[in-house]
């Protein structure tokens, strides 16, 4: 019996191991003094130094994070009220506007990106932050509605019936039960929203205007043209952040539980 | 009725067409314990909604402490409910869920502290305030579910099947607790259940409901022994039911004979007629099954059909000729009875009961009643 | 009591006022524009004419625009190929772990699963380029004497594509065979099937829903991820996706490329719906 059980481990230990290599790589080759990466020239950190003076790195870095929390914050109010709005009440046109609001994540990125430049030019609209804020609100909407719906659906009525039955008016029944209970989702709906957002780069690419960078724009322009070792350095500090959150919501979840 | 403390009068509701009640009435007094009884469907929960605010009659008016409730929302309501899913708030600690009532009322915080750890106290949870619903067993969450219910010392306190997600024991012992409770606190209740045993035990009066009418109303004592309908005899305490007709008349005692032998019963104050048809519920307890008796002895005529022995009581099943079964139960394991036995039923005349038609509307002549036909 | 439930109405329409409006505005708004807009004619150098024409639509049958559907549909079927290969059997023994070791791949998956895409793929374009470190690699096991120049072509982009697809497929397979009860198979081994059969006709099935909805996650994004094949594959790969991008870009002729979405929208709608009819169907 104990044979059996190796098989299986090896499978997800080469699966997962080959998933870390490409990152590895990049890690690796941040720190390769030779400029062209497939010669390994010695160690060195001057593209991290390099990239700490690029100007325009830190601006795609600002405007990744401004769209980044622009759209998570627009899509969480607009999703969250209209998830309360509709589980509350039977509305017209509900089902359908429900559907609508979800295409975004069924529809490939291209369709989505050439909509909108084809919308946003046809209303005249301006193309740069305004337009990217509204196309990155567009798809994370989805992302807050149906986490924040399954979370009001599946929730106990009895336990807002208690709070009125105790005393408390509509609106304090709202903020003393409905919310905090809500509360989770929201946050992960968003959370998932701004991950989304800095990461997307098909359809910012569509609806962006000259001057406005984000950095996947910027790094996928370099990825195609000529790539410069910063890159390597940037995506592993990129690496190193995400790495971080996932410890620490690890950890949060550990921490969390042993409290139950 | 002056002085009640919640008043009922002909309750309608229909839910998508639905009927669910047909007009059900009834009067609560100071301090008393009244229990609603039936099957799951009969319109109990319903009846506790609409006594609570949270659905509103189609018809008929709730009137509690002798102010018509009519556009009055729960929360303005002197009613307290201990929902069947104890409802408390998971986010909250215990201390914060009892605590509740008097938070939205602006109880200063030393107040508010000393009266949750009293309510504790009185359900014998003391020392729990800082612990979450997740981390209370069954029985505990319960308690809680209570004393954040009567800490507002509410004039009348609904109750859903609370104690229905409890272990037979802790039952048992949470239906004393809750009787204690409720005479020292002096809170009128109105207790939902569908289990008898609980009913007759914690109840000042029983109230029988089925398909959204009451079918008796009355004291444990009455409901157990002066059934109504057949419907409440079999409800409340097994009971076997038995077709006749009248045969003679001898002032309170009133003889009969049918297929399966003769009997007497007691008219109760009713008239009865020779040669009409009479429904008879006689319990399973108060029946004694008999070998070697006189063929022309009265009682009925039957064939042991089996013997089983359930929780403390002896119970033969007989085939009755002519028809039909009929049990009767005893305490004691001894008996000289094996299947196959011809025996004789009999019991005392007191014992077997008249009973009527089940309800199927609600009682013509209470006023403003708009009945159905 | 009916005037509470209108002002309980009330409410709630002033609260998905956002979400209608919004919805109406930026996306049926958008879709709409795209259908008439598959429909006119283009102008010379920008720009459309409100000219009705079928011409766009006609246009797709073209056979270099058909074989390049074609191309995106055989892409896109050897991915997802790919990806349900490598991913069901892995979500399948993660599922079959202890409840600590669960949560350690979980997080193991979750890092590169958050990672930027773009990162992810560079790291293949260094790993690939001619002279790279897959080319070092072999070269140094001797297995090659020259430089493979993996860039740039076919096979990279697939590796690209399912690298980026597998996290779904596997989540997806894993959420529906954790709740898998592994003694069902216990019973049928028990009950004298072999391994393969009680895999079959057990756990395959209860782990369908799980399987098929990570198809629809991968097979409907494949069809679209065109930068993979742009950044892996160069102009050597030529899918829907860049057809769309360089009729917008390049060649300024929005109507076609509306039309060639639509028609992309069509495919990925019939497969969606293909496959709801798939997982209702009680196998």
């Amino acid at each position: 019996m104990k044979n059996r059980t190796k098989l299986p481990i090896l499978y997800l230990g080469l699966v997962l191991a080959l998933m870390y290599v490409p990152i590895l790589v990049v890690i690796l080759y941040s720190f390769n003094e030779s400029k062209i990466s497939s010669v390994w020239g010695g160690f060195s950190l001057q593209w991290y130094a390099r990239l700490f003076r690029d100007r325009a790195m830190f601006e795609a870095l600002r405007n990744t994070l401004v769209l980044g929390g622009a759209s998570c914050a627009a899509a969480g109010v607009v999703g969250t009220l209209g998830a309360f709005g509709m589980t509350k009440a039977r509305l017209r046109g509900q089902g359908a506007v429900e559907y609508l609001s979800a295409l975004p994540m069924m529809v490939p990125e291209i369709i989505l990106g050439m909509v909108f430049m084809a919308f946003f030019s046809l209303i005249g609209l301006p193309f740069g932050m305004g337009t990217l804020v509204l196309a990155h609100t567009a798809f994370c909407i989805p992302y807050v509605f149906m986490l924040v719906k399954a979370r009001l659906v599946g929730m106990d009525p009895s336990l807002a019936e208690a709070a009125q039955d105790l005393g408390a008016p509509p609106v304090r029944v709202f903020f003393d039960v409905t919310l905090p209970l809500t509360a989770p989702a929201i946050a992960s709906g968003m959370l998932l929203a701004f991950a989304m957002s800095i990461d997307d780069v098909i359809i910012s690419v569509f609806v962006t205007g000259v001057d406005v960078n984000t950095l996947p724009i910027k790094i996928y322009t370099q990825l195609k043209t000529g790539v410069t070792p910063e890159v390597n350095a940037l995506c592993t500090l990129m690496f190193l952040a995400t790495l971080a959150v996932c410890l620490l919501a690890a950890f949060l979840a550990r921490e969390r539980k042993a409290k139950e | 009725m002056a002085g009640s403390i919640l008043r009922l009068e002909n309750i309608e509701k229909s839910f998508g067409g639905t009927p669910v009640l047909r007009g059900v009435s009834l009067d609560v007094a100071q301090g008393e314990f009244v229990t609603l009884l039936g099957s799951s469907g009969c319109g109990k929960t319903t009846t506790l909604r609409i006594i609570a605010g949270l659905e509103q009659p189609d018809a008929g008016r709730v009137l509690l402490g002798g102010a018509d409730m009519a556009g009055v929302p729960p929360e303005r309501r002197d009613v307290n409910t201990v929902f069947q899913s104890y409802a408390l708030f998971p986010h909250m600690t215990v201390e914060q869920n009892v605590g509740y009532a008097l938070k939205v009322r602006r109880v200063p915080k030393p107040e508010l502290r000393q009266r949750v750890r009293e309510a504790l106290a009185l359900v014998q949870l003391e020392g729990f305030e800082k612990r979450r619903p997740a981390q209370l067993s069954g029985g505990q969450r319960q308690r809680v579910a209570i004393a954040r219910s009567v800490i507002n010392r509410p004039k009348l306190l609904l109750l859903d099947e609370p104690l229905g997600a409890l272990d037979l024991q802790l039952r048992r012992q949470m239906q004393q607790e809750l009787k204690r409770l409720q005479k020292k606190l002096g809170i009128s209740f109105v207790y939902i259940t569908h289990d008898q045993e609980e009913a007759l035990n914690m109840s000042d009066r029983i109230a029988v409901m089925k398909d959204g009418l009451f079918q008796q109303m009355g004291p444990p004592e009455e409901i157990y022994g002066s059934p109504k309908t057949a419907y409440v005899a079999r409800f409340v305490g097994a009971a076997n039911i038995l077709h006749c007709h009248v045969d003679q008349v001898e002032g309170e005692l009133v003889r009969f004979a049918n297929a399966q032998g003769s009997g007497a019963f007691l008219a109760r104050g009713r008239r009865f007629q020779p040669g009409e048809p009479v429904t008879l519920a006689i319990r399973g307890e108060q029946a004694r099954a008999v070998k070697g008796l006189d063929r022309s002895a009265p009682g009925l005529l039957g064939v042991v059909k089996e013997k089983s022995f359930a929780g403390g009581l002896l119970r033969v099943t007989l085939e009755l000729s002519g028809g039909g079964e009929f049990v009767c139960s005893r305490q004691g394991l001894d008996s000289d009875l094996t299947p196959g036995d011809q025996a004789k039923i009999v019991w005392e005349p007191e014992h077997a009961c008249p009973v009527d038609q089940e309800l199927s509307q609600s009682p013509a002549g209470k006023e403003g009643g708009a009945g159905e036909s | 009591m009916k005037a509470k439930a209108r002002q309980k109405k009330g409410w709630a329409w002033l609260t998905v006022l956002p979400l209608y409006a919004f919805t109406l505005l930026f996306i049926l708004g958008p879709l709409i524009y795209m259908v008439v807009l598959s429909f006119l004619t283009r102008e010379e150098v920008w720009g459309v004419r409100l000219e009705f024409t079928l011409d766009n639509y006609a246009g797709i049958f073209e056979p270099v625009y058909l074989r390049t559907f074609g191309e995106s549909l055989k892409l896109a079927f050897l991915s997802t190929g790919l990806v349900v290969a490598i991913g069901y059997p892995f979500g399948y023994f993660m599922a079959k772990l202890t409840a600590h070791w669960k949560k350690r791949v979980m997080l193991l998956l979750m890092i590169p699963f958050w990672t930027s895409s773009l990162l992810r793929l560079y790291g293949w374009i260094i790993i690939f380029r001619a002279g790279g470190v897959f080319d070092q690699l072999l070269m140094a096991l001797r297995i090659t004497s020259e430089p493979l120049k993996l860039l740039y072509t076919y096979p990279a982009v697939v590796v690209g594509m399912v690298y980026a697809l597998l996290p779904f497929m596997i989540l997806s397979v894993y959420s529906s065979a954790e709740k898998l009860d592994f003694s069902l198979v216990e019973a049928a081994r028990d009950l004298g099937a072999s391994p393969l059969k009680a895999f079959l006709t057990v756990s395959l099935k209860l782990t369908l829903p799980g399987l098929l909805s990570g198809l629809v996650l991968t097979f409907v994004p494949s069809m679209g991820l065109f930068f993979i094949a742009d950044i892996l594959g160069g102009n050597k790969v030529v899918l829907v996706g860049n057809l769309i991008q360089e009729q917008l870009m390049k060649a300024r002729n929005w109507p076609f490329a509306a039309a060639l979405s639509i028609a992309l929208l069509l495919l990925t709608t019939v497969f969606l719906w293909l496959s709801r009819r798939l997982s209702k169907e009680p196998s």
